[in-house]
């Protein structure tokens, strides 16, 4: 899916400057547990977090993940927006809270990542 | 090497967006202003042609053939309006570079003007622009990843020694959230340039990472991450000096967490960091003194399989 789908889809913002809106990302995660994004989240995944703190970036740039979307229409500090200026990352920002949010993405064929112990 | 630049020409030319590229300081004349002021504002912006607009909406484009035409009719003195172009024909922000080639070429114009989503003017593109953001494009490209990796690749093998190895070392402050992870991202691109498997690479990141956020949670006085990559794998420290671990094997239970309450809330301490490190990690050993410090130190082999340098593709946790 592509992000700009994506963004429309979540009735999102995008609040990074330099995003590639054509960016394909194949599959999302949802957590407000870094260790989990660490441990779980596939390479390329979209990661859905209600925590706007620049661990949040730091973690999706070890975990490469492809982009991270904030639930509950909630906006990152600056530090949080420089960060993922300078890696890359495309932060977006959406009013549905973390359970709709997953639950329209997955509605229009997002993959999960699959969770294996 | 040639065949490799051609193809990234070619792919550039479709990636490079128009709005990334076009003059955004676009000079635009009304229509009311005379072929003579135009002629002014040509000279002095050394331009060749401009946007009308009126009221915010563009209602034509103006060019020098049109001065010229004005001239040699000595019709100097009528407005813009009447020798402008009103059929103007504009280009999206989103527009391929080689899109906006093409038109230029087959309507023969020097430039098109560049309106966003709501058809507002937001910028010009002429020929030129699209040539310098190629060039600069493969410059940044050349400069910021073939020759960084091209040198930092061949180290292993410019630089002989019966044991060659590559030693980083990075101070960790202790309570120092905001700045954690600095250590596994520089760890992580010196992984990038050497040409290390990116998979292999994420690892090490993962385990850094959590080890340099250990160091910041849980120490009073920091500590120190000392990565030695050798050509065949990836060993880390995380050094610290207390306040130490009491019971090393409860700290490995999952779920086991001595974290503060601010530190959850930020996503972190919630008793699996070591247990992730683990699942990174080739070989793992933790060791910690009550009082005097803990040294966390794991070995990622890198290439996939171990010793050798043929091996299946490796699995990621």
């Amino acid at each position: 899916m592509k992000l700009n789908e994506i963004i429309s889809i979540v009735e999102g913002t995008l609040i990074t400057a330099n995003a590639d809106l054509d960016m394909d990302v194949s599959s999302a995660f949802g957590a407000d547990l870094m260790s989990d994004v660490l441990t779980h989240a596939r390479s390329g995944a979209l990661l859905l977090t209600g925590l706007t703190n620049p661990q949040v970036v730091r973690t999706a740039e070890m975990a490469e993940i492809a982009a991270i979307v904030f639930v509950r229409g909630k906006h990152p500090p600056p530090e949080t927006v420089a960060l993922a200026e300078e890696k890359g990352i495309p932060l977006i920002s959406a009013r549905y809270t973390m359970f709709e949010m997953c639950g329209r993405l997955f509605a229009a064929g997002m993959e999960s990542c699959d969770v294996s112990p | 090497m040639k065949r490799t630049e051609i193809t990234r020409v070619q792919e550039l030319i479709y990636e490079l967006k128009i709005g990334e590229v076009m003059t955004k300081r676009v000079i635009t004349v009304t229509p009311d202003t005379s072929m003579a002021e135009f002629r002014e504002v040509l000279r002095i912006n050394r331009i060749s042609g401009t946007p009308v607009v009126e009221n915010g909406r563009m209602v034509g484009i103006i060019s020098l053939e049109d001065l010229i035409k004005a001239l040699s009719e000595g019709d100097i003195e009528s407005p813009v309006s009447d020798r402008m172009t009103r059929d103007v024909c504009t280009v999206s922000t989103h527009e391929s570079a080689i899109e906006v080639v093409k038109i230029l070429s087959q309507r023969g114009v020097g430039r098109l003007p560049v309106v966003n989503e709501h058809d507002n003017l937001v910028g010009i593109i002429t020929q030129g622009d699209i040539t310098h953001g190629l060039l600069k494009a493969i410059e940044v490209d050349y400069h910021a990843e073939e020759i960084s990796r091209y040198r930092a690749s061949h180290i292993f093998e410019d630089i002989v020694s019966d044991r060659t190895s590559l030693l980083l070392r990075y101070e960790v402050c202790p309570g120092d959230f905001n700045r954690g992870g600095e250590a596994s991202s520089k760890i992580k691109r010196a992984l990038t340039r050497l040409g290390a498997d990116p998979q292999i690479t994420r690892r090490v990141a993962i385990a850094t990472y959590e080890a340099e956020m250990n160091i910041i949670i849980h120490t009073d006085s920091g500590g120190e991450i000392v990565a030695e990559i050798q050509p065949d794998q990836v060993s880390v420290r995380a050094v610290d000096h207390g306040p130490g671990i009491a019971d090393v094997e409860q700290a490995m239970q999952p779920g086991f967490s001595l974290a503060p309450e601010w530190i959850r809330e930020m996503g972190f301490g919630a008793g699996v960091g070591l247990n992730n490190v683990q699942k990174c990690a080739d070989e793992m050993n933790l060791e910690s003194t009550l009082g005097a410090g803990t040294r966390l130190q794991f070995t990622i082999y890198l290439q996939p399989g171990g010793e050798g340098r043929k091996g299946g593709q490796n699995e990621t946790s």
